[in-house]
C-alpha cells in the first residue's frame, strides 16, 4: 500500500515537472489497478480484438479458400513458424545461436515417417511419434546442451552443427531404414480415420492440425516467456555474467530453454512430415533447414513472440511466389537471388526484423506522447 | 554472540573493541591471482569482521578490482583460500556464492539493457526469493517482487524511470540502478566496486546516505572499493591498502592516514592518478 502510494505521489511529481496539467487520469487509472505498469488499456482490449479476429479468420479460411495449394502453403508456414519460434526461444530470448537446430525437425519427421510406414495402426504410430519425438529430442537436447553450453556460445553453434551432421550421415547411410539420400514418401500409409474423424489426406484437415498446433504452441512458448524462467532467459541474453551473480545458475536455465526448443523443434518436424508426406535427409535433416529458420527469426524479429510466424509467412510466401512466376521470365527459377534481394530489402528497412522494428517505432513513440 | 553485542555498541566498533574476539565473516588466506606473468592479487591476508564497512583503496591497478573478482568468483584465485563463515569458498562458481550471501556491485556498469529499470531490480528480487525454476506461472502472480523491487528502486530516487529501457539511463542513473540490484539481493555481504564512480556531484550524496544507512542499521557487512579519500575516512570502520597487488597496511582510518608507508606510496601514487 505504502509503495503504491508513494509511487503515484512521485509519479505525479515527475508530470508535474513536465506538463503540470492532465496528470489527474493516467495516476487515477494506476492505483485503480494497482499494477505499477505504463498501461494503456485501450489498446489493451484493441489488440485483443485484433487477435480474436485474425484467429478467426484463420480458422475460417479452409471454408472461403478451396485451392488446394493455398491450403498446403499456409499449413507450411504455420508450421514453419513453429520451427522458428523455437528457433528464437534460443536466438531471441536465451541469445545463443544454433547451427544444428533442424536435427530436431528432422528426428521428428522421420520419426512419424518410420512410424507410418512400420506400424498399420493409425492411432498407435501417429501417438508413437509423437511420444518418440518428445523423448529423443529431450535427451539430445539435454547432451547437447551439457556438452556445449557451459562453454562459450560459439563452442555451442559448433557442436550443434557437428552433431546435425552426424545425423544427417545416418540418415544418408542407413539405407534399409530411411532409404538414404532418396528419402521416401508415405502417402500411401497415412491413415484416413484417424481417431475416427482425421483424415491425414485431406489437406482442409492438415491444416486444422496445424493451425491448432501453431497456437497451442505460441500460448505455451508466451507462457514460458513470461514466466520467471523465462524473464530469467532473457536476462541472460542480456548479460550473462550478471544473472550468475544475481545467484541464479545459468547452466540449467540455458538447457531448459534448449530443451523446450528442441522438443518444440522436434514435434514441428512431426507436423511437417504429416504435411509433406515425404522425408529425405536434405528436406529437413539439412544445415539449409537451420538456416532458413534463422532467416525467418531475423527477417521477422528477433526475439519478439510473433517474428517468426511473419518472418515463416514472408519466406515461404516470397519463395513460392517467385517460383511461381518462372513462366514470365526464367530468372524467376532461380528465385534464391530475388530473395536475396527480398532479405536486403528487409534488412535495411526493418534492422530489428519487420515486428521488432515495429515495437521499437511504437515504444518510441509511447515516450514521446509520454513526456 | 560477540556480534550482537557489537550490533547494540554501534559506534563502539572503531578503535581497540575491533580487535577483539569477534566474527569473521571473510577471510582471505595467502590470496593470488596471476594472469600470465603479472601478478594482480599477491599473498593478500585479509580478515573483514561481521557487520563492519572495510573499505579498501589503493591506485589504479593495485588489484581492488580483481581482488573484488575472487571474492565474489568472477575469477578462480591461482593460489590461497577464501573462507566464508569459516568454510573454503574459493572453488565455488559466483551464483552460489551469492546464495551464501555474498553480493556485489560491478565498477563497470553491469545491467541488463534491453530490459526495464524495474525488471532489472525485479529480477534480483526474484532470486533473492529463490523463484528459480518455476516456467508455468506468469512472472506477475508474483506480485511481491515488484513492490519490493520499487522500494529497492524508492531508495536510490530511480522510481521514475521505473518503465524505462535501462540502456536509455543516464551514466549516474545506471550506476544507481547497479546498486539497486545489489540492494535487491539482500546479502549479508555487499562488495561495492566504486560506486560513486562517474556520478555527477550531485548524485554522489544520495548513493553516501544510502550506504550510510545500511552502515548503520549494523545488520550486514560492507566492503568498499572507492577512490573518494573523504568518503572512505568518513563511511570505513577499518581501511585496507592494497599496493602492486599487495596488501601495504590494515587498520582504523586514521592508522591508515597516519600510516607513512601508506603516505607515500599510495597517497602520492593516488595524486599522480589524480592528474592524469
Amino acid at each position: 500500500m505504502n509503495i503504491k502510494k508513494m509511487y503515484s505521489k512521485s509519479e505525479a511529481v515527475a508530470g508535474g515537472g513536465t506538463s503540470g496539467a492532465g496528470t489527474e487520469t493516467p495516476k487515477g487509472n494506476r492505483a485503480g489497478t494497482s499494477k505499477p505498469m505504463k498501461n494503456p488499456f485501450q489498446s489493451m482490449t484493441w489488440q485483443k480484438a485484433a487477435w480474436i479476429i485474425s484467429l478467426l479468420i484463420l480458422f475460417a479460411v479452409p471454408i472461403l479458400v478451396s485451392k488446394n495449394s493455398t491450403l498446403f502453403m499456409l499449413t507450411n508456414i504455420f508450421i514453419w513458424a513453429v520451427f522458428a519460434m523455437s528457433y528464437n526461444l534460443l536466438l531471441g530470448y536465451t541469445g545463443i545461436i544454433s547451427f544444428g537446430h533442424a536435427m530436431f525437425f528432422g528426428i521428428g519427421a522421420y520419426c512419424f515417417a518410420l512410424m507410418a510406414r512400420h506400424i498399420p495402426q493409425g492411432e498407435l504410430g501417429f501417438l508413437f511419434a509423437f511420444g518418440l519425438t518428445v523423448v529423443i529430442c529431450f535427451l539430445l537436447s539435454l547432451v547437447v546442451g551439457l556438452l556445449s553450453l557451459r562453454l562459450r556460445d560459439t563452442f555451442y553453434a559448433l557442436i550443434t552443427l557437428a552433431v546435425a551432421t552426424i545425423f544427417v550421415i545416418i540418415a544418408e547411410q542407413w539405407r534399409t531404414m530411411t532409404m538414404g539420400n532418396d528419402g521416401f514418401n508415405f502417402t500411401a500409409m497415412l491413415s484416413r480415420d484417424l481417431f475416427g474423424f482425421i483424415d491425414l489426406l485431406d489437406r482442409q484437415h492438415v491444416y486444422y492440425i496445424a493451425l491448432i498446433f501453431l497456437v497451442s504452441m505460441f500460448v505455451v512458448l508466451k507462457r514460458f516467456i513470461d514466466s520467471p524462467v523465462g524473464r530469467t532467459l532473457q536476462a541472460i541474453r542480456d548479460n550473462e555474467d550478471r544473472v550468475s551473480s544475481l545467484g541464479f545458475a545459468v547452466l540449467n536455465y540455458k538447457l531448459i530453454s534448449n530443451i523446450i526448443a528442441g522438443v518444440m523443434a522436434g514435434l514441428a518436424g512431426v507436423v511437417y512430415a504429416i504435411s509433406i508426406r515425404f522425408v529425405s535427409p536434405d528436406s529437413v535433416l539439412g544445415v539449409e533447414n537451420t538456416i532458413d529458420v534463422l532467416l525467418m527469426t531475423v527477417i521477422g524479429g528477433v526475439g519478439t513472440m510473433l517474428g517468426p510466424i511473419i518472418g515463416a509467412g514472408v519466406v515461404e510466401v516470397s519463395s513460392h511466389y517467385l517460383m511461381g512466376l518462372s513462366h514470365i521470365h526464367p530468372i524467376f527459377e532461380r528465385w534464391v537471388i530475388l530473395f536475396g534481394i527480398v532479405f536486403i530489402l528487409i534488412i535495411l528497412f526493418f534492422p530489428a526484423g519487420i515486428v521488432g522494428t515495429i515495437n521499437q517505432k511504437l515504444r518510441g513513440k509511447k515516450k514521446e506522447g509520454a513526456s | 554472540m560477540d556480534t550482537s553485542a557489537s550490533v547494540k555498541s554501534t559506534d563502539s566498533l572503531q578503535g581497540d573493541e575491533r580487535n577483539s574476539e569477534r566474527n569473521k565473516i571473510i577471510e582471505t588466506v595467502k590470496l593470488t591471482k596471476s594472469f600470465g606473468g603479472h601478478t594482480a592479487v599477491s599473498d593478500v591476508s585479509l580478515s573483514i569482521f561481521d557487520k563492519e564497512l572495510k573499505s579498501i583503496i589503493g591506485p589504479n591497478g593495485a588489484g581492488k578490482t580483481t581482488f573484488f573478482n575472487l571474492l565474489s568468483g568472477q575469477m578462480k584465485p591461482t593460489s590461497g583460500e577464501i573462507f566464508y563463515k569459516g568454510n573454503e569458498i574459493q572453488n565455488l562458481p559466483p551464483h552460489k556464492r551469492t546464495k551464501l550471501g555474498i553480493g556485489r556491485s560491478f565498477q563497470i556498469t553491469n545491467v541488463f539493457p534491453t530490459l526495464t529499470v524495474l525488471e532489472n531490480v525485479r529480477l534480483a528480487v526474484q532470486a533473492k526469493h529463490n523463484i528459480h525454476y518455476s516456467m508455468f506461472r506468469h512472472y506477475k502472480y508474483y506480485k511481491h517482487l515488484e513492490e519490493e523491487a520499487y522500494q529497492s528502486l524508492e531508495k536510490v530516487k530511480l522510481e521514475p524511470k521505473a518503465e524505462h529501457l535501462a540502456s536509455s539511463l543516464a551514466h549516474g542513473e545506471k550506476r544507481k540502478l547497479e546498486i539497486a540490484i545489489l540492494l535487491s539481493l539482500d546479502t549479508q555481504l555487499l562488495l561495492l566496486d566504486e560506486p560513486t564512480a562517474g556520478m555527477s556531484v550531485d548524485e554522489v550524496p544520495q548513493i553516501i546516505e544510502v550506504i550510510e544507512s545500511i552502515r548503520d542499521q549494523r545488520d550486514r557487512t560492507i566492503i568498499l572499493i572507492e577512490h573518494k579519500i573523504d568518503l572512505v575516512k568518513h563511511l570505513s570502520d577499518t581501511i585496507a591498502v592494497l599496493f602492486h597487488g599487495k596488501k601495504l597496511a590494515d587498520g582504523s582510518p586514521e592508522e591508515i592516514m597516519n600510516n607513512d608507508q601508506v603516505q607515500s606510496a599510495y597517497l602520492g601514487g593516488l595524486y599522480n592518478d589524480a592528474e592524469d
